[in-house]
């Protein structure tokens, strides 16, 4: 096997500035993403949550230029000493599949169903490294053993349509792999499989980046996912960076009231006897033509006061006296912990 | 017949040509309860649902909705007991007809019921729903496609409760939903439930929504039930490993929970329907499995506060824990443990 050992210290693999994106339509301009930063360690799992029309999956694009046409993209994503956005398509191409790889929800769709699954890993190999087809073989046999299907060389030479949906998923993740990229995006992995499927595939996530040193960015909605392999934690609404924080502290003690929403929303047995309902979050999550200098959470906040509506919170360190202090938050009346 | 239970299905087979998608599920939902019928995607938990409301005509076996034997009725003499039971689908984009408004979606029942002839009294019940699922009266008059998703799965619900049923079939009614809506759907549910009474059977793959909306749960395992008993008990105390290693492999939204906690992963696919295992269902992925669990079947069988369908729990209830190789699972630890709680990593001597 030639799985290199992970590096010892961390480092930055990807650093995303300002990143915004702003689509056409034809009801005029639709602001997707507004001026999301974050940094991803090497070995690190940072997950980006939020609802659907967050602006996460459209972020998750941006990075390596997966966007249609139709879409502006500004800001800085920086992929060691490269930028990649205003980048060449030919440089992008080189890029994606060799060291941003992404792996997405439904395999099925992702996978060619005419080609047997060995050649679609092969050609990853081919493109990118120059392999020999007999090299690129070997090495696809490799891959298939390190995500965990079982005989690997007879499973090679089979279709997509004879793997279930798990093993589906861990070609997907075979494929994201065979390059040894330095950022893995996971666009929702899991959400079309089966729980005892997704412990399984999540756990192959989680040891295949610590050993191989990847950074994966893994968008998801689901808090649970969040709670098992997420390092730190980005929540997203309407476009925007609304807290960000260590996992562990993020759950202890969201200050966001968005964060605390989404998280009071989950039902559990416990709230169902003491509280008796589940946290709603009223309204729906606006469609902005453009981002508007006020908190665009505001209309549907608890909390929110006239200085919401008027001026835009800026992401502000947000931690607890003593704690690591990489905990921010962008509200002007972020809750403390007795306002739970 | 007012005793009898909301429904009663017994030995409910139900094959598509080969598929053999339920395989003699029998169980009941007493007047005012929430079943939930859990399970993972192949299980035949929704097909389940289709054949209580007779969207499907099971190859065998008995549905009998407060009493009433509903299993070969023809259309038409099916048509007083329609009332009786409603169904929520998943996707409410796809089960409302988007050529119609949402008041002659919610009013449909009623006129093809003929429950409420009169038009302008149709129309009062249609808004008294709408109200009552937290819609204002004036969205009869729009279309599906301008709401959202949240919205149109409250029609549904208007739709299904319109009239009055004893039996409300949902079948994973929150699943396509984001989560702060999935919250306000599941707090409209237990909020009529509580209301008016009808009993409900809740498909659902989701354990934390069954957590909070279901008295009791059933566990489907490739079209057999392997375990049912109160929410407690199998939430607590779950008998069979194939409910143990679906109970640990949710992930539970607390990293500190989520991260100690001991997990059974387990091994490979649910199998083909067209060709389940024999013996028992689960033995292929079980951990625990021995030599007569490959040949010989399972029964399902009363233990405390359950039924239980696995050869290695005894009648007592006492049985092996999958989550913690070596310790055992009783029913009286059902009480003390932490709802949901999966037990940590035994302590070393």
């Amino acid at each position: 096997m030639t799985v290199p050992i992970s590096k010892t210290a961390p480092k930055m693999a990807l650093s995303v500035r300002d990143l915004s994106v702003t689509f056409r339509t034809t009801d005029g301009p639709v602001s997707a993403v507004d001026r999301v930063s974050f940094e991803v360690d090497a070995g690190e799992v940072l997950a980006v949550v939020g609802e659907s029309g967050c602006g996460k999956s459209v972020t998750a694009m941006a990075l390596a230029g997966l966007l249609p046409g139709s879409a502006t993209v500004t800001g800085s994503v920086r992929l060691g000493e490269r930028e990649l956005v205003g980048a060449s398509e030919q440089a992008l191409r080189k890029v994606r599949g060799s060291e941003v790889a992404y792996v997405f929800q439904e395999p099925m769709t992702s996978l060619n169903p005419v080609f047997t699954v060995g050649r679609q890993i092969a050609e990853v190999l081919r493109v990118h490294r120059g392999m020999g087809k007999r090299q690129a073989q070997a090495r696809a046999v490799e891959l298939l053993g390190l995500v965990g299907i079982p005989e690997p060389a007879r499973r090679l030479r089979e279709y997509p349509h004879q793997f279930s949906g798990g093993m589906r998923q861990r070609v997907m993740i075979a494929m994201a792999l065979a390059c040894d990229p330095a950022v893995l995006v996971a666009d929702e992995p899991t959400t079309a499989l089966d729980v005892t499927v997704q412990a399984a595939v999540l756990d192959l996530l989680r040891d295949l980046g610590k050993r191989l040193g990847t950074a994966i960015v893994l968008i998801t909605h689901d808090l649970g996912v969040v709670a098992d392999i997420a390092d730190r934690v980005l929540v997203m609404y309407a476009g925007r960076v609304v807290e960000t924080a260590g996992t562990q502290e993020l759950f202890d003690a969201p200050r966001h009231h968005y964060a605390i929403g989404l998280m009071g929303a989950v039902p559990t047995a416990a709230r169902r006897s003491e509280e008796g309902r589940l946290r709603e979050i009223p309204g729906l999550v606006p469609v902005l033509a453009e981002q508007p200098a006020a908190c665009t959470f505001a209309d549907r906040c608890p909390a929110a006061d006239d200085k919401c509506r008027t001026a835009e919170p800026p992401l502000l360190p947000a931690a607890r006296p003593g704690s690591a202090g990489t905990h921010r938050a962008a509200c002007w009346h972020p809750a403390d912990e007795e306002a739970r | 017949m007012t005793d009898a239970p909301a429904l009663e299905l017994v030995d409910l087979v139900m094959h598509f040509g080969a598929v053999r998608a339920v395989d003699g599920v029998s169980l009941r939902i007493e007047r005012g309860r929430v079943l939930a019928l859990v399970g993972e995607s192949g299980s035949g938990k929704s097909t389940v649902g289709r054949c209580v409301v007779r969207l499907l005509s099971p190859t065998a076996g008995t549905v009998r909705l407060a009493g009433t034997d509903v299993t070969h009725l023809s259309r038409r003499r099916l048509r007083p007991h329609r009332k009786d039971v409603s169904i929520v689908f998943q996707d409410p984009a796809s089960s409302l007809d988007p050529r119609l408004t949402v008041g002659d979606i919610v009013g449909e029942p009623l006129r093809l019921l003929d429950l409420v002839p009169s038009r302008k009294e149709r129309e009062q019940r249609v808004g008294d729903a709408l109200e009552q699922v937290g819609l204002r009266r004036q969205v009869a008059q729009r279309y599906p496609h301008e709401m959202s998703g949240g919205q149109r799965q409250r029609v549904s619900i208007a739709r299904a409760l319109v009239s009055s049923p004893r039996l409300l079939v949902a079948d994973e009614p929150t699943s396509a939903l984001d989560v702060s809506v999935q919250a306000s759907v599941l707090n409209l549910l237990a909020d009529l439930q509580r209301d008016l009474g009808f009993a409900c059977l809740f498909i659902t793959h989701d354990l934390a929504a069954v957590e909070y909306l279901a008295d009791d749960v059933a566990v489907m395992y490739l079209g057999t039930l392997v375990e049912q008993g109160s929410r407690e008990t199998v939430f607590s105390a779950p008998a069979h490993p194939y409910t143990q290693a679906l109970l640990s492999a949710a992930p539970l939204a607390d990293p500190r929970e989520q991260r100690s906690r001991q997990r059974v992963l387990l091994t490979g696919d649910i199998p083909s329907p067209t060709d389940p295992p024999p013996g028992c269902r689960f033995h292929t992925r079980c951990p625990v499995a021995e030599d007569r669990c490959r040949t010989e079947v399972p029964a399902l069988r009363p233990i405390p506060r359950g039924r239980v369908a696995c050869h290695l729990v005894a009648d007592d209830g006492t049985g092996p824990d999958v989550r913690a190789p070596g310790t055992l699972v009783t029913v009286d630890s059902a009480v003390e443990n932490d709802v949901m709680a999966a037990p940590r990593a035994p302590e070393q001597p």
